[in-house]
Order: structure tokens, then sequence, then C-alpha cells
């Protein structure tokens, strides 16, 4: 015990000795000024350093940004390359029925879109379609090119076109990409009756007439039918492939979206003569057409209602003087993802007649799943009820489509 | 009759109207109505890291920018944000307030289809929108016939928008004393 008190008293008086030489070497109020200044100089030195580095990013990354622009095309309308002003877009759909009248699989359409814009004003688009993946001789599909136009901004409100377009008549005849549209197969209605697809050669004007009020007015080539295929319509699309211009024909369109998820549209077609003169028992014709297209919420609902008046003895003789039909689909979106629908079709293409038994019904229902916004798989059944001597067609489909 | 249509057509190819096309309104005006004349000074905010695998979740791609630009006081931020349509960029300007959408706006609309985004019949359904948990608005947006592209992306803009500025908030939390 006497050693450690010992010991303890030798190191407090080491302890207090360093003390004192190291008070001895501190420096005074002068000198700690002075190493205070200094490191307000280092201080400010660092901070001017940093905003000088951070410039130096910004500068950077507005360079990196600029490239970006000028190499990828983050602003088209700018750029000068015409890759930069060049759009590409497609879709496609492949198809399962399991009907009474096929068993089949069948890539029914693969689709790709081309665009350039010239200019702010005046652009160019087209869409180049191979149907049932393979064409040519004694094939089953074809090469079609569907849209090919210019479309030229007159005003900032007003547009005109030239070339080959969609008859801006019905739903699924201007937009018919698959994830934009229930049921695998697009309805009997629009197929038989408008007849979707459609596309002609000619000119056009459209724009908008108020807010909410749009207009599209077009005038082309008409349909070339005959008394062979008792003047059905679809027959007589002429596809723009060195049609006959004898005897043209003007669309009108009239279309109100002024309320999200509303779309009410009427259009209005004048043929001079369906069958471009060829037949002298027929002659002009009217196509009526109104539609709505609503989606609120997660309800969906679409009607449709078509109708063709054909002048002439020789449509009446078949009962193809009146042409008509309409839909009604309903739908319901379950989930973002997920949409169930049903759809009651009923057409006749020889209407005028009910002696000729004619008229087709249709029912679908089914389901559409979303992956992803641009992507749908589909499945629905259908029951097909005919009069007369036409078959009945029931089954189910199953689809997968896609756009870009 | 066909004449006549024919007039009524060329009367109403003459109606400009407010444009469908081109600039609604500067966005140096835009901020200065936000902000009532008195714009703030600019911040920066950054998409490194996390933040950019988020914004490129809410988008689909990469945004355009390494960084953007936001004007903010007090609870207000205010957004010029870009994204396509269909083949052109739309200009928006975009305000939140307390993390809830108050305006959103078309300053530049480029593309030939879908210009009825601009209108407010439209641009109301975004009002007091906010982000859910799983960071998409909090309510449906009912979309235009012929306009799907460009609805889309007024959607992704409003969420980007409200995102930002949730990040933004998150850096003054994580800065305060």
């Amino acid at each position: 015990m006497k050693f450690n008190i010992q010991s303890s008293s030798l190191a407090a008086v080491l302890l207090v000795g360093s003390n004192l030489a190291a008070a001895a070497k501190m420096p005074g109020a002068e000198e700690m000024w002075k190493i205070i200044q200094q490191q307000q100089r280092e201080i400010e030195a660092l901070k001017a350093g940093q905003k000088a580095n951070t410039e130096k990013v910004e500068a950077t990354a507005e360079a990196v940004e600029d490239t970006a622009t000028a190499t990828q095309g983050a602003h088209p309308a700018s750029g000068s390359a015409w890759i930069e002003n060049t759009q590409v877009g497609g879709y496609g759909e492949m198809h399962y029925n399991n009907l009474d009248s096929k068993d089949e699989i069948d890539f029914h359409r693969f689709v790709l879109f081309f665009g350039h814009q010239f200019s702010d004003r005046l652009r160019f688009f087209s869409e180049l379609e191979v149907e049932h993946a393979e064409s040519g001789d004694g094939q089953n599909g074809e090469v079609e090119l569907e849209q090919a136009y210019i479309e030229y901004d007159i005003t900032q409100t007003q547009r005109a076109r030239a070339g080959l377009f969609l008859v801006p008549v019905g739903i699924l005849n201007p937009t018919h990409e698959p994830a934009t549209f229930y049921g695998v197969e697009r309805n009997p209605v629009e197929s038989n009756i408008i007849p979707t697809t459609w596309w002609v050669g000619g000119g056009g004007l459209s724009g908008e007439i108020m807010p909410g009020w749009s207009y599209d007015f077009s005038i082309h080539e008409g349909l070339d039918t005959s008394a062979s295929n008792n003047y059905a319509v679809r027959k007589g699309r002429q596809k723009t492939s060195e049609a006959n211009a004898n005897d043209l024909a003007s669309t009108l369109r009239i279309k109100w979206t002024g309320m999200p998820g509303v779309e009410l549209a009427a259009s209005a077609q004048y043929q001079q003569d369906v069958t471009q003169s060829s037949d002298a028992n027929a002659g002009n014709a009217w196509l009526y057409e109104a539609h709505a297209d609503i989606e609120r919420s997660s309800f969906g609902l679409r009607t449709l209602y078509a109708m063709w008046d054909l002048d002439g003895s020789g449509p009446r003789s078949v009962g193809a003087d009146k042409q008509e039909g309409f839909y009604i689909e309903p739908s319901y979106k379950i989930t973002p993802e997920w949409g169930v629908f049903a759809r009651y079709n009923r057409w006749d293409n020889q209407a005028g007649d009910s002696n000729f038994n004619s008229e087709k019904k249709q029912l679908n229902a089914g389901v559409n799943y979303w992956p992803h916004p641009d992507v749908v798989l589909k499945a629905d059944v259908q029951q097909q009820d005919n009069e007369g001597s036409n078959k009945n067609d029931n089954g189910f489909n199953l689809g997968v489509g896609y756009q870009f | 009759m066909l004449k006549r249509l024919v007039v009524l057509l060329l009367l109403a190819s003459v109606y400009t109207g407010a444009p469908a096309r081109g600039t609604y309104q500067e966005p140096d005006t835009f901020l200065a109505e936000t902000f009532l004349n008195n714009t703030p000074e600019p911040a920066v905010i950054w998409l490194t890291g996390k933040r950019k695998d988020t914004v490129k979740q809410l988008l689909g791609h990469r945004y355009a920018s390494l960084r953007i630009r936001y004007w903010r006081r007090a609870q207000r931020s205010a957004w010029i944000l870009e994204e396509t349509g269909k083949d052109q960029p739309i200009t928006v300007g975009l305000v939140v307030n307390a993390g809830r959408l108050e305006k959103i706006k078309v300053l530049v609309f480029r593309e030939s289809r879908g210009e009825e985004v601009r209108h407010p019949f439209f641009t109301d359904q975004f009002k007091d929108a906010r982000l859910d948990d799983r960071g998409n608005l909090d309510r449906t947006i009912d979309g235009i016939s012929g306009a799907t592209l460009s609805v889309r992306a007024m959607k992704k803009l409003a969420r980007l928008a409200l995102y930002l500025d949730a990040e933004v908030r998150k850096q003054d939390v994580s800065s305060s004393p």
C-alpha cells in the first residue's frame, strides 16, 4: 500500500509538470487569430472549389443531355437528320379458333407502321400488313398496304391529307390495334357491314370545329361490287389496287369527345355507283353509321349501328338494297389488367327482303388480360344463331396481341 | 346537299379557335402565374441511384435528362416535364401542393393526334390527385378515344411530379436538425 501511494504521488507530479510545459508552448491570442484567419481562407477556398466543381458537373450534364438529344432524337421536331424524324411502330395478333366452321391457329395480322415528319406541318404515315403469315400464289395470306398518306397542317386546328387512308367510319376501322378492343376476332357487324378494314385512295380535310367537336371529310375511290356476290359491300372494296375511279365516293364524320371517356360519332357516305357503272341495274348508295364508345371508370360500353341503302333493281332483287347491323358491348375492368365483356351482334347483308332468311346473330363473351398496356391475351366463347340455310358457328377463340 | 356540305367544311377549315398544336403557354408564364409573378429561384433534383430506377419504372423508360429543375415555395412545387405521346414530346406544367396535384396544364403540344388532352374537361380529373401506397394515382383518369397515348403520357407525368415532390420533401426531413 505504501508503495502505491508513493507511485500515485509521483504520477501526479509528472502530469502537472507536463501540462505546465504544454501551456508554455500554446500560441498566444494573436497567433490563434492568425490560425483562425488561415483556416477561414482555406474554408472559403474549399467552398469556391466545390462551387466550381458543381458548375463543372452541371456543364457536363448539359453536354451529355445535348449529346443525347442530338444522337437519340429526344426532340425529333428540332432535329435535321431523317432518322430523328422517322418513327416505326406496329401491331400483331395470333388467333386460335375452335369453331364449328374451323379449328385452326392463324397469325392473322403482322403490321408495321412507318412515319416521317418532313417539317412541323408536313408528315407521312403508313401501315404495311402481312395477313395470315404468308403471301403469294396459292397461299392463304397477302401483303397489303393499308395506309400511306401525306398530311399537312393548314392551320393549327385544320389538316389536309392525300394518299391511301382508312375510311373514317365506325369504331374499329380507324383504330383496330388488338389491345384496344375486346374479343379475339373483330366484331362481325363492322367487318361485314362497314366493312372493316376498309382503306381507300383519295384526299380530305379533318380538324376541330370547336372544343370537343371534330370532323373528317374526304373524297375517295368508291366500291366495286357486283350481282355475282349479291352486291355485298365487303366484296366491293377495291383496296386502291388499280382501283376503278369511274364513280367516286365521299364520307363525312362528325365526332364528339367533349367528356373524358366518351366518344359519340356519326358518319354518312355517298357512293355514286357501287358497281362502277358496270351494272345497269345498280346505282348510287348511302351508308349511315352512328356509334357510342364509352369508358368511364371501370365500366365500358360500345354500341354501333350501320346501314347501307343501295339504289337499283339489281340490289333490290336479292334484298341487298338494305344491308344493316348493330352490336352492343358492355364491359367491366375488374383491375387495370383484367377486363370482361359480352357482345350481342346482329347483321344482315340482304335485309331488304325477309324471304332470304339471311340475318345472323352472334353472342360473344370473354376476357382480356393485359400484362402490359400494349400486350393482351384474349379468350371468348361464341354462339352464332343464323337464319335459313346458314350454318351456326359456335365454339371458342383464344388470341394474343401486341402493339408498340 | 354536297355543295352545302363543302361550303360548311370550308368555313370550318378557317376556324382557328384555340390552337390544337403548338405552344399554349410559355413555361415562364406558367411559373409566373403559379407564383403570382414572384417565381422562386429554380432548384435541381438529380436522377441518380434508386431515384433513377423509380423514374424509369414510372415512365417505362429513362427520363431524357440527368436532372430536373423545379421551383418551390413553402408546400408548393412547380415542374416543367416532358413525355412523348406517340412520336413527339408533350411539354406539361404541373403544380404539387402538399403532396396533391394542384394543377396540370399542357404547355406545348407537338403530336399530330390526341390534342384533346389540353382541354380542362380532361385535366380537371387530376385535381387533388395524389399517389397511393403502390405509386399509382389515387383515382381513375378516364381516357379520350383516339388520344390514348397522349392520355397515357399525361398520367405518367402526373405520377412523376408527385413522386419527385415527395423526394424533395424527403430531402427536407433528412437535412433538418
